[in-house]
């Protein structure tokens, strides 16, 4: 095995070998969850604790699935309506869980950096399921399984991302792990969407979307925030959609066999073509949230497996 | 009483650069007497010997932009501790900010400032207050009055007025009184919500930035406004390349401009944060590393004219928080000297010009006696050994606020002793 860290706070530390390493294991949870019988116990004993500072649908349920199937025991926690209102820190809620003696603690924050503070605080494991604009790790292990099956590799690609890069820590975490397996990455999106000197992290940048298109192999759109719409970062819904939402003839441009990829929950008619989506041709939408449970099984399994060698080798 | 420092290095500021003398310096009755080179003759009726044993004797430490949490903080820093950190670091007088919780904003507070320090403090208070009430940015303050109160300088601190009109009506009747405006060089919109400097560091942290132009823009602003008003002014801290062209027209155009920048910006830079550590949050956030070179460049030359600490004392709570919402600032009274003794150790910079910088410059900008060696000025003195290395253990200051970025660093140069109108005050 050759997982060796004691969370996953993000892709930037992780060595391609590693990636290799959870990806191969997340094949086999696949396999599992199209079994009728989808249980193994190697979580057995072991509490997750799921927290949500931020409102979060798919991801917790992707997770807390992910657990239960494993056999650990899930409690999730919406941090946005309890603690924070009371002015606690969140320090002092971390210390507060930890006390409960949990082994995996699942995070998702609004700011930049909160999962990596929370994580110096505990003694269990933790998996970051988003901070701010930072990191979305396992949406990037996802969209990678998700590839690596379509594609049948994971490197010499070119792959797309498209729309709100500034914002979308999906974006950060896939541009790390793509260019970590040596793929060519291209950003397209209107500059006020664009982050400073992120041509510096290795990709190229194109604001003409049927340029960026071009002879790409996978073509992953992103959300775009309703917030960011009216005026503040783009003129309007109709001219975003008009300029970088992707329709059957932009899409044209791109390999005919490329894939087209979104990380959820979609806004039809505003950066993706409703269509389009639901061609199961082109669109494996679908087969990333299947990936999605897949890819945390595999996480979540490796950091047991990392916690009872600590503990073995603590006892020893 | 006569004090007599003998065997020391001389640094005067306005000496030339270079090797500084061995030389001595006499003391009578808390105004410095005397200097020269070589061995000391010794004073008529006797006097108590300081053997400096080759260590280096400078003019105090004048440090432009002390926050003490006095009034309304006092939980992060008191006029004592914050004195007992001033003297331990060499700083012989705390020019202290206007921007606490209660704001220095009328006389009576400024009274109260003035009292506690002088008598809590163990080093020089010169205080400023605000240039509008309440810093909001509206009504002037009574300038007047604060002047004629001790007030050395006015300033609303980070708060950047947005009022075009108010601004001028500020500088304006300043200028009648020749008070000192301290502006804060900054774009309000650019920088609102931002933490760190935009650029790929920036990018790969998930954090919201501020573009150096936003420095450029706020002192083109004050520049072209003071040009109309003919005030004084000083910026409080000019602290990127693109804002150098500003500052080098208005100097050349004979307005009375002066800039300042903190110890940090001179020292550290944006990858400094590393894994978002608070500690290294500070106002404005940390630059680029060609920025720094930049700045140490314009140090070096003179357009940069002051060098402060801004210490800015924030307790624990205020900083454990996740980067974005966690407090900016960092204390520096007690790092200052051996922060810039780093600039001095690579070849950047004299220990003369480092010492124009922190005291001779300052001094005569505000109008005080201190910052000189010269005959006549008060004993403000630090006594310093400039190699000594060691750690800073950040739970060994003196300040009640440990909040500084030079935790664990490797520092050179211990101060042996501080002077303060020929009265020892540390050491």
């Amino acid at each position: 095995m050759t997982y060796r860290a004691r969370h996953l706070l993000g892709i930037e530390p992780l060595h391609p070998v590693e990636i290799t390493t959870l990806l191969d294991l997340a094949d086999t949870y696949v396999d599992l969850n199209r079994q009728a019988v989808k249980h193994s116990d190697v979580l057995a004993g072991l509490t997750q604790i799921n927290m949500f500072f931020e409102a979060s649908t798919r991801t917790q349920a992707s997770f807390e699935l992910a657990g239960k199937r494993l056999g650990a025991d899930v409690m999730n926690m919406a941090m946005q309506a309890s603690s924070i209102k009371k002015g606690e820190t969140l320090i002092d809620t971390a210390l507060t869980l930890n006390a409960m003696h949990p082994d995996l603690l699942v995070v998702r924050h609004p700011n930049s950096g909160a999962v990596d503070l929370l994580a110096q605080k505990v003694n269990c494991a933790v998996l970051n399921a988003g901070d701010g604009r930072h990191e979305h790790p396992t949406q990037a292990l996802l969209d990678a399984l998700t590839i690596r099956r379509a594609k049948g590799r994971l490197h010499r690609l070119n792959v797309a991302i498209c729309g709100d890069i500034a914002h979308s820590r999906v974006a950060r975490s896939n541009i790390l792990l793509l260019g970590k397996m040596e793929n060519r990455v291209r950003l397209i999106g209107p500059p006020t969407l664009m982050p400073s000197e992120v041509r510096e992290l290795g990709v190229e940048v194109f604001e003409d979307m049927r340029e960026g298109l071009t002879g790409c192999d996978v073509v992953m759109m992103l959300r775009l925030q309703k917030e960011r719409m009216d005026g503040g970062f783009i003129p309007s819904e109709r001219e975003y959609y008009h300029r970088y939402g992707l329709d059957p003839e932009k899409l044209a441009y791109a390999k005919d066999d490329a894939i087209v990829m979104h990380p959820g929950p979609m806004n039809r008619g505003v950066e993706i073509d409703g269509i389009l989506a639901d061609d199961i041709n082109r669109s494996v939408i679908q087969e990333q949230v299947e990936m999605g449970v897949a890819v945390r099984m595999a996480a979540m399994d490796l950091l047991a497996r990392n916690l009872r060698a600590a503990a073995t080798d603590g006892a020893a | 009483m006569t004090l007599l420092f003998t065997d020391i290095r001389l640094i005067d500021p306005e000496a030339e650069d270079g090797q500084p003398p061995i030389g001595w310096l006499r003391v009578e009755n808390g105004v410095i007497a005397a200097t020269g080179t070589g061995p000391a003759p010794t004073p008529p009726g006797g006097a108590t010997r300081i053997d400096g044993a080759g260590a280096c004797l400078a003019p105090g430490i004048v440090d432009l932009g002390v926050k003490v949490g006095e009034p309304g903080e006092r939980h992060k820093e008191s006029f004592k501790t914050a004195g007992r950190a001033a003297a331990a670091g060499g700083v012989t007088t705390m020019v202290t900010r206007p921007d606490s919780l209660t704001p220095i904003d009328n006389p009576e507070t400024l009274e109260f400032v003035t009292r506690r320090g002088q008598e809590t403090a163990p080093v020089r208070i010169a205080a400023m207050a605000t240039l509008t009430r309440a810093r909001a940015g509206r009504e002037m303050t009574e300038i007047g009055f604060l002047k004629d109160a001790g007030a050395v300088a006015f300033s609303d601190g980070d708060h950047v007025l947005t009022d075009h009109r108010v601004l001028v009506r500020c500088l304006t009747y300043a200028r009648s009184l020749g008070a000192l405006v301290i502006g804060h060089p900054q774009d309000p919109g650019l920088s609102s919500g931002a933490c760190i400097t935009s650029g790929k560091f920036a990018t790969l942290r998930g954090l919201p930035g501020v573009p150096p132009m936003a420095e450029r823009i706020g002192l083109e602003r004050d520049l072209a406004l003071v040009e109309l008003t003919g005030a004084r002014y000083h910026a409080d801290q000019v602290t990127t390349a693109a804002a150098l062209p500003a500052l080098r027209r208005a100097k050349a155009t004979g307005l009375d401009v002066t800039a300042g920048i903190s110890i940090h910006h001179l020292t550290l830079n944006t990858l400094d944060i590393g894994d978002y550590r608070t500690f290294f949050k500070v106002k404005p956030p940390l630059r680029h590393e060609e920025d720094r070179l930049a700045m140490v460049e314009a140090l070096r030359e003179g357009l940069i004219d002051i060098v402060c600490s801004m210490h800015t004392p924030q307790d624990e709570e205020s900083k454990r928080l996740p980067f974005e919402e966690a407090a900016a600032g960092a204390v520096g009274l007690e790092t200052l000297l051996p922060a810039a003794l780093r600039l001095f150790h690579s070849g950047d910079l004299s220990l003369q010009a480092l010492f124009r910088a922190m005291a001779l410059n300052p001094a005569r900008r505000l109008g005080l006696p201190g910052g000189t060696l010269a005959p006549g000025a008060p004993a403000d003195l630090v006594l310093f050994d400039p190699d000594a290395p060691f750690v800073l253990d950040r739970f060994k200051l003196h300040s009640k606020s440990k909040n500084t970025p030079f935790d664990g660093a490797r520092l050179q140069g211990r101060v042996r002793g501080t002077w303060v109108g020929g009265a020892r005050v540390f050491g």
